[in-house]
């Protein structure tokens, strides 16, 4: 590198407010608040022009500790809320984080339909493969086997997928993430932003309380060795058969984003309210 | 070998670029040392609060030193992203991942030193495969910084003898196994 680039406009601490995170020391999530701060620098992106929303979880407590517009929602229903959101201000650059218990159990429907309806949104789910919140019950990722207090044996069920289920679903951006990779996951989060519908994200981000042996994560991951292709039915075959660690871009697709239909004038509350007056 | 870690292994050009990489290093550190603060804060580890909060500053200190050293032409800035680092984040800055709520100072210096010593493996290589000679002369100056930085947090390690085994053992740990 040489210099030649104009001083940057943002720097990642402004997208950090002085809310200090209650995580646990060691947490996943705490790389994963990095990584989208210094995404969001990197992109120059005013602070007050991104939304970010989530549900219920550890992971979803991260609105409170950005300085960009929050909403931490209900339990499962981020999704709906964002993409209401999306629709209705399209300017906004409007981000999704959630956990694997808020998006594939409570939330698994909005999921899907949100993977089909292909609003311009960037869904993060921070899988640590447990419900950290709620102190150590198994999730729809959870390994069959994992035996624990709760689980005793483990759930014997299979695991849910979401990378494929993504896509075939209508995803139209698939990427897989390891929270410890800091600026490989912020790399990753741009191309997400950037990428037109609805992008997923799924970052691998240790539960080091519930889940200990997650701290080998980082010995597991390894880049994924293909370029990302817009085939779907490639994807999936790679992604069915990989070995669940590969990280990287997986799938860059073009689908047309939805749009709303141009809206009428907007219309004084009290006007619309009369409609429904019984 | 990719592009990528191509340019990881030797990202510094120029002197700006030189004094750029060096500030980033030593801020980065001091960040990540903040927040380790703040989460011995909350973890209500007092001891490890008020040592990483003394970290943060001693690196705050050597970005300064940095700063007083690039002059009036003063330091390039960069977006976060653009620094290639060759292990993912810049050599002083301590995983997150390694830190426990119960662990000493022992342990936390143990990670300092690492990281000590990760700069100056980064500044010694510099010294040596920089293109540019002027490049390689700073390199080695902040090569031998780093090497009094490592003294440092020797001498401090030595002021704790290693925890010995059950230094985690919580009475009342958060992942009660009942
Ligand atoms: C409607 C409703 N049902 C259940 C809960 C209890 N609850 C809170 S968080 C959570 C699961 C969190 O798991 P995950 O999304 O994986 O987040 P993590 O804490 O692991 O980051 C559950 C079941 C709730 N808050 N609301
Ligand atoms: S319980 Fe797990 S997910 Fe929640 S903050 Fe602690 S380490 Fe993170």
């Amino acid at each position: 590198m040489s210099v030649t680039a104009e001083a940057p406009k943002r720097k990642a601490s402004d997208y950090i407010s002085d809310v200090k995170p209650v995580w646990c020391p060691g947490c996943g999530d705490y790389h994963v608040l990095l990584s989208l701060s210094r995404a969001l620098a990197q992109m120059e992106l005013e602070p007050e022009n991104i939304a970010v929303v989530s549900g219920i979880g550890c992971s979803s407590r991260i609105p409170a500790y950005t300085n960009c517009y929050g909403f931490h929602g209900v339990h499962g229903r981020a999704l709906p809320l964002a993409a209401g959101l999306k629709v209705a201000r399209p300017e906004l650059t409007v981000l999704v984080m959630s956990g694997d218990g808020d998006g594939f159990s409570i939330g698994g429907n909005h999921f899907l339909h949100a993977c089909r309806r292909n609003v311009d949104l960037t869904y993060v789910v921070m899988d640590n493969r447990v419900y950290g919140l709620t102190k150590g019950q198994p999730s729809p990722t959870t390994e069959p086997d994992w035996d624990s207090a709760l689980s005793p044996g483990g759930t014997g069920l299979r695991p849910f997928h979401p990378l494929v289920i993504a896509l075939a679903s209508g995803a139209n951006f698939v990427a897989r993430c390891f929270s410890g990779d800091v600026n490989g996951t912020a790399r990753v989060l741009i191309e997400a932003i950037r990428h037109p519908g609805f992008s997923f994200v799924e970052i691998l981000s240790p539960c080091v309380t519930f889940r200990p042996d997650e701290k080998q994560w980082k010995t597991l991951v390894h880049p994924a060795p293909v370029d990302p292709t817009d085939d779907p039915a490639r994807a999936a075959r790679r992604i069915m058969t990989d070995d669940g660690f590969n990280t990287g871009i997986l799938y860059r697709g073009n689908r047309s984003p939805y749009r709303a239909p141009a809206a009428s004038e907007p219309q004084d509350p009290g006007v619309l309210e009369r409609k429904f007056v019984i | 070998m990719t592009e990528e870690t191509k340019a990881a292994k030797n990202p510094v050009e120029d002197m700006a670029t030189m004094l750029a990489y060096a500030h980033r290093i030593e801020v980065e550190a001091a960040e990540r040392y903040a927040i380790l603060a703040d989460q011995m804060e909350i973890a209500n580890n007092t001891e490890l609060a008020a040592l990483f909060r003394k970290m943060e500053k001693v690196e705050g200190k050597h970005a300064d030193h940095i700063i007083e050293k690039a002059g009036p032409e003063g330091i390039p800035q960069f977006g976060p992203l653009d620094y290639r680092w060759e292990e993912g984040e810049g050599p002083e800055t301590l995983d997150l991942t390694d830190i426990h709520y119960k662990m000493t100072a022992w342990h936390a210096l143990q990670l300092a030193l690492a990281a000590e010593k990760r700069a100056y493996t980064f500044f010694a290589r510099l010294a040596k495969e920089a293109y540019d000679k002027d490049v390689q002369a700073l390199a080695r100056e902040f090569a031998e910084e780093e090497e009094e930085h490592i003294e440092f947090v020797m001498k401090e390690i030595k002021k704790y003898s290693a925890p010995e085994a059950g230094w985690d053992e919580d009475l009342d740990p958060p992942n009660h196994p009942d």
